[in-house]
This record gives structure tokens, C-alpha cells and sequence, in this order.
């Protein structure tokens, strides 16, 4: 039977866009769930838990991008990777981040 | 973006031996200066600025690859280049694999597009694994040079 694909849309608002450490943060977070989960962009679509396929989406501010998980926990990987995108990728470093890249 | 908009090609080193992270960042952040892409007073600026960004998380993003960075306001462009390393550097990657490939990028605070479309290339035409073992393997700079631009005309992806 087919496992059905849960699917999320989220827009990256931060103006640095999804670089090195959102990058790595979103892959980091997506490797704690055993769903499969894809990120798409247009036609790209690529592995969310490599941080190497997340940086091929170029993506800056503004950029759409469809979340496709597949697995017993889609539901919560959906929810977290979401949460992480929404919040600029917040964390106690976000202001350090901003000045060193 | 092309890796020859970016690499400085007499930036490019192989062969580099060293015993940990700091001191590949050293040695590349040197290779910029010889080459005439930043000063002396730059370097140690932009060396400090890179370690102080690897203390918030490596930037080793696996295949045994990483991309040492900053944002950094003395320069007016992205200034890249490339290292090779055979015996490979500790880098606290998340794959928990040797780095023996890094591309160090210096870009200006006020250009975030051209630093991503970097980072966006660099991770792109690494997906291919021929490119990628390719130049974990060249034993000298012009080696780095002629894949980088191979991969440039679209000769692996």
C-alpha cells in the first residue's frame, strides 16, 4: 500500500535566504525524523536531510518552497521544519549569525 | 554564477597538510594574499571572522567537503578559492566525515544573492560524484583549475 505524502508549503522570509547555517539547521532538524522527506523548488527537489542538496535550492527571500515528507512521523517533521522556516531560523546565535554570515 | 566568477585561480592550493581547522582556514586566507586578493591586515580579520562562523556550527557540508565563510566588509566582491587536502582535516562535519575539499568564500555584507548563488553552485555541481572525487583527487592547482572550469561549461551535471 502506498504510504501517503504530506505536503506543507513554506516561503523563506529572512533576507540572507537559506544559507550555510539555515542550511544546516533545516537539515539537521530534518535528520531527527525518519520520514522521508523531500524540499522542492519549481522542478528541483531534493533531499531535505543534506545540508549539500539544501544549499543546491538557492533559495533567497521570497523563495516558495513545497515540503513532501513520507512516514509514520510526516505530520510532526512538517510541522517542525515549518516552525524553523517561520521563525527566520531563530536561535540565541541569530544575531551573531547575521553579522558573520 | 560560474566557479570562475568567484575562485581566484592562483588562490587555489593542493597537497595541504595541516593538522586542524584553523590552520587550513590560515593557509587559505595566506593563499588570498599571495595571490593579491586581500591585504595583510584583511586576513587577519577575515581569518578571525571565519572561526568565529565555524564556532556556530561547521560548515562542513559532507562528501567530505566544506565551505568556510563570512560576510565580511572589507571586500566590494566575493572572493573565493579552493583547497585540496589528501591526508584530510577534522571539521566536525555533520556526516562526521574528513574534510579533503574547501571552498572558502569572503563576501561583501550588502550582496547576500551573490553569496547563495555561490553556495548554490558549489553544492550543485559537487552532487556529481565524478567532479567531486575528481578534485578531492588533484595533485595540483591547475588540475582544481580545469575541472572547475569543465564543471563550468556543464561538463559533469
Amino acid at each position: 500500500m502506498e504510504i501517503p505524502v504530506v505536503e506543507r508549503t513554506v516561503v523563506i522570509s529572512n533576507p540572507q535566504g537559506l544559507h550555510a547555517r539555515p542550511a544546516e539547521m533545516f537539515a539537521r532538524l530534518a535528520l531527527r525524523f525518519d520520514s522521508e522527506i523531500e524540499v522542492i523548488r519549481e522542478s528541483l527537489r531534493v533531499d531535505a536531510k543534506s545540508i549539500l542538496h539544501v544549499l543546491t535550492l538557492g533559495a533567497g527571500q521570497g523563495t516558495k518552497l513545497v515540503l513532501h515528507a513520507r512516514g509514520a512521523d510526516a505530520n510532526e517533521a512538517l510541522e517542525a521544519l515549518a516552525r524553523l522556516v517561520d521563525s527566520d531560523f531563530a536561535t540565541d546565535e541569530t544575531l551573531s549569525q547575521e553579522s558573520h554570515g | 554564477m560560474k566557479f570562475i566568477d568567484f575562485v581566484s585561480r592562483e588562490a587555489i592550493r593542493t597537497c595541504v597538510e595541516v593538522d586542524d581547522k584553523e590552520q587550513v582556514i590560515q593557509a587559505m586566507a595566506t593563499a588570498l594574499l599571495e595571490s593579491g586578493k586581500i591585504t595583510e591586515d584583511q586576513r587577519e580579520s577575515i581569518v578571525e571572522a571565519i572561526l568565529k562562523r565555524e564556532e556556530l556550527g561547521s560548515t562542513g557540508i559532507g562528501r567530505g567537503v566544506a565551505v568556510p565563510h563570512t560576510k565580511h566588509p572589507s571586500v566590494t566582491e566575493l572572493v573565493g578559492t579552493v583547497a585540496v587536502s589528501e591526508q584530510g582535516i577534522d571539521f566536525d562535519s555533520l556526516d562526521g566525515e574528513k574534510v579533503h575539499l574547501l571552498f572558502m568564500l569572503v563576501s561583501p555584507p550588502d550582496r547576500p544573492g551573490d553569496h547563495l548563488r555561490a553556495l548554490e553552485n558549489i553544492s550543485r555541481q559537487l552532487r556529481d560524484e565524478t567532479f567531486c572525487r575528481f578534485l578531492k583527487q588533484s595533485q595540483a592547482p591547475a588540475d582544481v583549475w580545469q575541472l572547475l572550469e569543465e564543471a563550468d561549461n556543464n561538463e559533469f551535471v
